[in-house]
């Protein structure tokens, strides 16, 4: 691995001052289950690594308040599935932390990490996405609040601006009462990436949410408010019609070595078919 | 106070012992553990978080040391393989690990046990599922795994045998 400085801020203004001070040549550390790997294969080679671990106001936490649970930027998968909170409201996303890596990886990797990482196959992104999640990033102009869809721009790109760090990432607790899962298709049981990851959300108004990554440079959101889909009783090839108009914009790799195109595209239907009738009777487990 | 410099000083329990370290802030937990303090059980492999040979146990959670930097560790609690051992008597799992044969070649046996310490520290009953989800995380190349529950079952039952003892008493 190349020498780096390591500097681990105690405060959340040294820790902007710190990325304001060095730029590019920065690299911010929480969970380190992405960032230690390119470390070492040089894949990243920061003349700073700054370690927000330390940093009071990013301690792991989960906070509810005025209804919406705030996640800090340090918090691990672990203690996502854990939370009861988390478990009550979000259970798509609970479902999809528990499924990132090891247990080893989760008691490390942070949430806020694997959305910063941007890969187009984090298991996170597709429920966070459905849930309506909020980033919040701080820099030295001040805070912000980027909604998650307008985050993810492409594979490790977001809209995070320079000197920018994510402090939290914030979920509004559903009014509605809703049925939602998370599915994925991988290679082998067991851990591995996905080749296909998505969630599926339906609520009591009839409005179903869609979300699935690994099938194109970023993941992806699509809304029915028209009924169709969460009404099991509507025409079946009506229902079709709406699936297929959500998954048009789905646009795998052909270079991707976990699946092909056809079978991703193939894998998807069947998984966007499976959740959807999952989420439907998930509300009506529900009443 | 914001430290700057390729060197740096923690201060880190490892099994029991405190331990003053200076160690290369590019240097992880897996490197300092191996080489600063010559605790070999803990076996170098993928490097990149897939195998699990490296897992330690930090402040009571596993994780892959070849992905934690040694810095991060400062203040932390580790455990080791070698501290699973208490005065020469092998732990209900290690021993369960001799009986069941789950041990072959070895190499990976320091990282299935501080996987299966860890999962029977947080879940003394865990059903065949939450054994195998618990250690998901680390391979066995010569696919003990069947003994390697056992082994994780033997041990929480030995665990529930020498707790009625000691009510019995």
């Amino acid at each position: 691995m190349h020498t780096f400085a390591y500097a681990r801020p105690t405060t959340l203004a040294e820790a902007v001052a710190l990325l304001d001070a060095h730029g590019s040549d920065a690299r911010l550390l929480a969970g380190g289950t992405d960032l230690v790997i390119r470390l070492r294969d040089g894949s990243a080679r920061p003349a700073m690594v700054i370690d927000v671990k330390r940093v009071a106001e990013l301690r792991p936490a989960i906070r509810e308040d005025s209804g919406r649970i705030t996640i800090s930027a340090t918090t691990v998968m672990t203690d996502v599935v854990a939370d009861e909170r988390m478990r009550r409201h979000f259970p798509a996303l609970v479902e999809a932390a528990a499924v990132v890596g090891s247990v080893q990886i989760r008691n490390r990797a942070t949430l806020a990490g694997n959305v910063c990482n941007a890969s187009p196959a984090a298991d996170t992104a597709p429920p966070l996405l459905v849930y309506g999640a909020t980033i919040v990033a701080k820099g030295a102009g001040g805070t912000r609040r980027i909604p998650l869809d307008e985050f993810f721009v492409r594979s490790g790109v977001t809209t995070l601006g320079p000197g920018e760090l994510v402090t939290a990432i914030e979920l509004p607790v559903p009014r509605r009462r809703m049925g939602a899962t998370h599915v994925r298709r991988t290679r082998r049981r067991g851990h591995d990436l996905a080749s296909v990851t998505l969630c599926c959300a339906v609520d009591e108004a009839g409005v179903t949410r869609l979300a699935y990554g690994s099938v194109g440079p970023r993941p992806l959101l699509r809304i029915d408010e028209s009924g169709v889909l969460a009404d099991p009783f509507a025409p079946a090839d009506a229902r079709t019609a709406v699936l297929e108009q959500m998954l048009a914009d789905a646009s795998p790799s052909p270079r991707s070595m976990r699946a092909g195109p056809a079978y991703r595209l193939a894998m998807l239907r069947v998984l966007g078919t499976r959740a959807l009738a999952t989420a439907i009777e998930r509300l009506g487990e529900g009443e | 106070m914001t430290d700057t410099i390729a060197t740096q000083p923690i201060e880190v329990t490892v099994n029991g012992r405190q331990r003053l370290l200076d160690v290369a802030v590019h240097h992880t937990l897996l490197d300092v553990l191996r080489d600063d303090l010559a605790l070999t059980g803990t076996k170098e492999c993928c490097l990149v978080g897939e195998c699990g040979a490296c897992t330690v146990i930090v402040d009571g959670r596993s994780v892959d040391s070849c992905l934690v930097l040694a810095v991060e560790a400062d203040g932390a609690e580790i455990t080791t393989v070698e501290g699973l051992a208490v005065d020469g008597t092998l732990s209900a799992l290690q021993q369960a690990f001799l009986d069941t044969g789950a041990v072959q070649c070895g190499f990976c046996i320091p990282g299935q046990l501080l996987s299966g310490t860890a999962l029977l520290a947080e879940s003394p009953h865990p059903t065949v599922a939450e054994i195998h989800e618990g250690l998901a995380g680390n391979l066995c190349r010569c696919g003990g795994y069947q003994q390697i529950t056992e082994a994780v079952l033997a041990a929480a039952e030995s665990a529930d045998r020498a707790a009625a003892g000691a009510a019995d008493r």
